[in-house]
């Protein structure tokens, strides 16, 4: 699957099938601090991925004040 | 994994109220908290003219969103900071959402009107960006409600923010930073009340918030707030939720119940004697006939020549390799 992150903007492709949170694990990514997107679509943890997804993994945390 | 509310199913979960959620019913757990965050603190009528401070982010245009859907008269006020790319992509999200809602936007241009931007101010200053760019939109924010006649002014604070706040308080025991870490200002002294509506909602509701809600935000970070203090006691924060979720909304909303009484005699001292400013006329803490800090920002930052945002960024990174380097000794 193709797998976007942001902040900088950049494109990783994974292999095969997993569910969400396994995702996020696997890429040392807190759940607390992110969003996982779909079509425009928020995905649940336990959501299996498929390998010909595009998703996106949103980082939510921002700094100033 | 099902909704709570509707057993259907569920696109997100929040381990802090152990529970999952589909859109409509997430929206709706938003919503009230919202209002009663909003009832709780007396924080809006719903007579007021509000003035939202809207910087493009998730944050407050989810809370200028959550204030038009719950029926108040909200208008938003930008402030173009001049910070490179940065500046001009959260200026077209906002001026965007503002024009697809029909809703009255009004920006402010600090090059434009005053002559200077944040990196030059920074420069100018010497000082974190955060520091000169908070005073600006303080001053601008707090003047353009007084001129509109906006009875208060929301920000799009949320609970992530307000927590990491109070822990850099607390690890400095800033006493009088702590008494006065409060969801409501009052208006005073020709200050505009001001208050933060999301300080029950995290930062991950509210960017499911505007994904569910199809609004556009800038993700992208401010360049100017790399390595800033804050982020950093929210990542420590994140990492105590993950282990026991509710921490930081108990650490937060605790602090209001049970800390903010024991305080309230240190808040209502300080000082208390404010005089205008003698050239813009806004409230200022100093003597008689002095300039406020907003002014005196303005004819130092005007006066330098435009510095770009690379250089700023480029100084604090070798600024903390040498005190990096300086600890290691
Ligand atoms: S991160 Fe700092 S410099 Fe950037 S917009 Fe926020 S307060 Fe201003
Ligand atoms: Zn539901
Ligand atoms: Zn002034």
């Amino acid at each position: 699957m193709k797998v976007i992150l942001r902040n900088p903007r950049r494109e990783i492709e994974i292999e095969g099938r997993r569910r969400v949170h396994a995702l996020l694990v696997e890429l040392g990514l807190p759940r607390e601090s992110h969003l996982v997107i779909r079509n425009g679509t928020l995905v649940p943890g336990d959501e299996e991925l498929d390998k010909d997804d595009v998703i996106e993994i949103r980082p939510v945390i921002s700094g100033g004040f | 994994m099902k909704c709570r509310t509707c057993r259907g199913p569920a696109i997100i979960e929040l381990p802090r109220h152990n529970a999952n959620f589909c859109a409509e019913h997430f929206l709706q757990m938003c919503r009230r908290q919202v209002e009663k965050a909003i009832h709780d603190h007396d924080m809006l009528q719903k007579t007021d003219r509000v003035l939202v401070a809207v910087s493009g982010g998730k944050d407050s245009l989810a809370v200028w969103d959550m204030l038009v859907e719950l029926g108040y008269q909200a208008d938003g006020l930008y402030i173009a900071l001049g910070i490179g790319e940065y500046s001009e992509e959260s200026r077209e999200y906002t001026e965007r959402f503002a024009q697809e809602r029909n809703l009255k936007l009004t920006v402010v241009s600090l090059r434009d009107d005053y002559g200077y931007d944040i990196p030059t101010a920074t420069k100018v200053t010497g000082r974190v960006p955060c520091s000169a760019c908070g005073m600006s939109k303080r001053h601008l924010f707090d003047k353009a409600a007084v001129d509109g006649g906006y009875d208060v002014v929301v920000t799009g604070h949320n609970l992530d923010d307000e927590a990491a706040v109070l822990f850099g308080n607390a690890l400095r025991w800033d006493v009088e930073y702590l008494a006065r870490q409060l969801p409501v200002l009052p208006s005073r002294h020709g200050f505009p009340k001001k208050v933060k509506p999301l300080i029950r909602l995290t930062e991950r509701e509210m960017a499911a918030w505007c994904v569910i809600r199809g609004i556009d935000y800038i993700v992208e970070e401010c360049p100017m707030a790399e390595g800033n203090r804050h982020i950093g006691y929210k990542e420590v924060l994140n990492l105590l939720e993950e282990k026991s979720p509710g921490t930081k909304s108990s650490y937060y909303l605790g602090f209001l119940d049970r800390m903010v009484p024991v305080l309230a005699a240190i808040a209502a001292t300080g000082a208390d004697s404010v005089t205008p400013c003698v050239q813009c006329g806004a409230p200022t803490g100093g003597e008689q006939g002095s300039v406020c800090a907003f002014c005196r920002l303005v004819e130092r930052s005007a006066a330098h020549e435009p510095v770009s945002v690379e250089l700023i960024r480029k100084k604090s990174r070798s600024q903390k390799r040498v005190q990096a380097e300086a600890s290691k000794k």
